[in-house]
């Protein structure tokens, strides 16, 4: 890694109790009580979840689509320590942040979500565990990635309680856990993929594809640095802090290389298997697909030449787009793309919808209280 | 309980063959029956053979009140053996407002004449309910109210046993309002009484119960309500031939549709089997075989021999699960298909996105004016100037 001068991180500091984090408190209030009513009387007392769909928002938005988002940490340091982009190292900590939320609460909705929650210590006893299935990496390997993840955030916590004999023995391996952090992720998203792969003709063509797991790799890191865009723009908005642009406007360039990338490929392998005339039908499927491609391609519209991407609105609004194309994917292929037959259908309760809300409420509030009190933002330095 | 039922040629065996005009072979066959209902061990028919080749004969007196015989009629339709031959001679029944011969004054004093005579040694079978209300002057028999006749008859018994759900707990008669104020034999002396409740109930569980008396001189084990074990131990449902198509989900959903055709569950038409102690499914009726009981014939059970469920639910009302009730964590038996968008769930998804999309625009809106402003200091040939 370059040596580069970067203004250290530290707390941004501020009460904690203000409105967002009220406001966040209830829905996780109203979270919480749902939960118990779950847990109580199982999961048909407050979801829609039926036999033809057993997986509802809570594992497609909660975990498939929140594990994506909280992509950034993965994409960032990628960047960073794999292609040696050291000038990137300040959107690290903040990023992998977002991740550590978005991985660990991803890992406890998958809990809620589990009709019988209480085998769950099965999947981790060798004994029992199935090696040759698609859900077992999945599990497996995200487990690891939180635990992982923590590791890497371990130094934040570390320099706030001032351990830092513990932080230089930690530095001394890290490189492992880095390389670890990078390698996880990669296997999973690219598995959760598989699950449609194994879904088989149950997930429309449009989705159903052999290369699934390719486009779920891609567009998690897509996602990832989407994520760093809107993260860093809300965050210097709401602490009224100067806004990174001479790292924002770069790393949205290489987001759109990649956004290219997965254009082609996406298209490639809808030519490939003869599938696109099926995105041609008034059907709801076809309207969807659009919606979805229409984010990826619409996003060179928004910050396609380098000047747009210096006007951080843009980029706001160009990491929006494509968080939006990402989840419509994952949506599509699970919900809207899936058909079991036999006349099922499945939408959202109004119970599955505060879950799924309050699960990002918790993320909201944990991000809040742990840039205010612990070193992970750079420290406004007192020039612009 | 030594003596083998094998040792054939003993002398009171071919006694008891002329006295009871059985061949051999259908009273082996009751002998084995009974021991089999009272679910004795190997072995007991032997016993139960020789109590009934004795000539002992207990005398019986059955009262009848507030009920429709059938709990008689039922026990008449007994093949093994036909019961003239029990009642006329493996036990002496001394008094039968059905059966006997004598009327009037003359029956009345052949009772008090059997009751003198075997003091302590009879066996008391009561039939219908006693009402209660206005002294129990609903029913009466030769001048005299149930409740006399009861607590009469009863002092000197040496066994009572309520035959019926009416003299049980109350049965039919008791049914909402009451206005009779029906109540079983046990209120009515006070104290427990072995109950055979069902309405008819079957006939071999009362000649078991009489057989157990003749055998070995005490009553069957019961419940506490009175109810033998060996008949109402176990609840119908447990033992139902349809129980399967309970575990498995297969319902007739009314009748005459293709699940009732095919012989599934019943429970979805009211069966009160899950809730009803007997051994209907094991013992069958009318000793036509098996399957000839109300369920196997397509009919929901209605919990007759139940207080609290026959003559007292509806019909058709699904039954309480009184010992496998799954915990409520268990997946729903039922599939549901699901029902699309509601109105509360569209409606906070659309505020979500709303509340979402308008957050993001004022963001991207202020973000947009600041850059606007940082472009204009640029032009105008300013740096932008450093904060302090």
């Amino acid at each position: 890694m370059r040596i580069l001068h970067h203004a250290k991180p530290a707390p941004v500091g501020g009460p904690l109790l203000n409105a967002v984090t009220l406001t966040a408190g209830i829905l996780v209030a109203i979270m919480a009580a749902i939960l118990v009513v779950r847990f109580f009387y199982g999961l048909g007392s407050v979801t829609n979840l039926n036999d033809g769909y057993p997986w509802g928002i809570w594992i497609v938005v909660d975990v498939m689509i929140g594990s994506a988002f909280a992509c950034g940490g993965f994409s960032v340091a990628m960047l960073v320590y794999i292609f040696n982009k050291g000038e990137y190292h300040p959107l690290v900590r903040p990023a992998l942040l977002a991740s550590l939320f978005g991985y660990t609460l991803a890992g406890a909705a998958v809990i809620v979500d589990l009709g019988r929650w209480w085998n769950v210590w099965n999947m981790y006893w060798p004994w029992s565990a199935n090696p040759n299935s698609v859900m077992f990496e999945v599990a497996i390997c995200i487990t690891l990635y939180i635990l992982v993840m923590w590791i890497e955030f371990a130094p934040t916590f570390f320099e706030k309680l001032g351990m830092n004999a513990a932080k230089r023995r930690l530095s001394k391996i890290m490189f492992i856990i880095i390389a670890l952090g990078t390698l996880l992720p990669m296997m999973h998203q690219s598995s959760l993929g598989t699950l449609w792969v194994v879904l088989g003709s149950q997930v429309h063509p449009l989705w159903q594809t052999p290369v699934v797991p390719l486009l779920f790799l891609l567009t998690a890191i897509i996602i990832g640095y989407a994520v760093v865009l809107f993260e860093s723009c809300v965050a210097s908005a709401a602490y009224r802090r100067s806004i990174e642009m001479h790292l924002l406007t770069p790393l949205a360039k290489v987001m759109l290389g990649l956004v290219a990338v997965y254009i082609a490929v996406r298209f490639a392998d809808l030519i490939w298997r003869g599938a696109l005339g099926l995105a041609f039908g008034m059907t709801l499927e076809a309207v969807m697909f659009w919606f979805e491609m229409a984010c990826f391609i619409g996003v060179f519209l928004v910050i396609g030449s380098e000047v747009q991407r210096r006007n951080p609105a843009r980029l706001f609004v160009g990491g929006i787009i494509i968080m939006l194309g990402g989840a419509l994917l994952r949506i599509n292929g699970f919900l809207i793309g899936y058909d079991t037959g036999g006349g099922y259908q499945y939408f959202p309760s109004l119970t599955e919808v505060l879950v799924t809300v309050g699960m990002f409420a918790i993320e909201v509030i944990g991000y809040i209280v742990i840039t205010r009190r612990f070193p992970v933002l750079p420290r406004e330095e007192a020039h612009a | 309980m030594s003596a083998s039922i094998f040792d054939l040629d003993r002398e009171s065996f071919t006694v008891a063959e002329q006295r009871l005009h059985m061949p051999r072979r259908e009273f082996l066959q009751f002998c084995t029956t009974v021991a089999a209902t009272l679910g004795l061990p190997a072995g007991a028919e032997a016993a139960v053979a020789k109590a009934v080749e004795s000539a002992k004969r207990p005398p019986v007196i059955w009262l009848h009140f507030q009920e429709c015989t059938g709990c008689s009629e039922s026990l008449l339709r007994a093949e093994h053996p036909t019961l003239e031959k029990l009642i006329l001679d493996v036990i002496s029944l001394d008094y039968h407002e059905t059966l006997m011969v004598a009327a009037g004054h003359q029956a009345e004093a052949a009772r008090k004449a059997s009751m003198a005579a075997n003091k302590g040694k009879y066996v008391l079978v009561v039939e219908g309910a006693i009402p209660t209300k206005l002294n129990g002057i609903h029913c009466k028999v030769g001048g005299h109210t149930a409740i006399e006749m009861t607590k009469e008859c009863a002092a000197d018994a040496a066994a009572v046993i309520a035959i019926g759900s009416c003299a049980s707990w109350g049965g039919m008669p008791s049914a909402d309002p009451n206005p009779t104020g029906a109540s079983s034999v046990a209120e009515v002396l006070g104290k427990p009484v072995v109950t055979i409740p069902g309405c008819p109930p079957n006939p071999y569980n009362f000649l078991a119960t009489v057989v157990h008396f003749l055998t070995f001189g005490t009553l069957p084990a019961v419940d506490k309500l009175g109810r033998p074990l060996f008949a109402y131990g176990r609840l119908i449902h447990e033992n139902c031939e349809r129980r399967a198509h309970f575990d498995a989900g297969r319902f007739a959903m009314q009748f005459g549709d293709e699940g009732h055709r095919k012989g599934y569950c019943l429970y979805k038409l009211g069966c009160k089997g899950p809730e009803t102690w007997a051994n209907c499914p094991t013992l069958g009726f009318g000793d036509a075989g098996e399957n000839n009981w109300p369920v196997g014939c397509g009919a929901p059970c209605f919990g007759c021999s139940e207080k609290g469920v026959g003559f007292t639910k509806p019909i058709h009302a699904m039954a309480k699960m009184a010992n496998v009730t799954p915990p409520l964590q268990y997946p729903r038996i039922e599939e549901r298909i699901g029902t699309g968008s509601s109105f509360a769930s569209a409606a906070a998804l659309a505020a979500i996105a709303g509340a979402a999309a308008g957050g993001a625009a004022m963001l991207a809106k202020n973000l947009g004016l600041s850059h606007q402003a940082a472009e204009q200091e640029k032009k105008s040939g300013q740096k932008p100037k450093a904060e302090a």
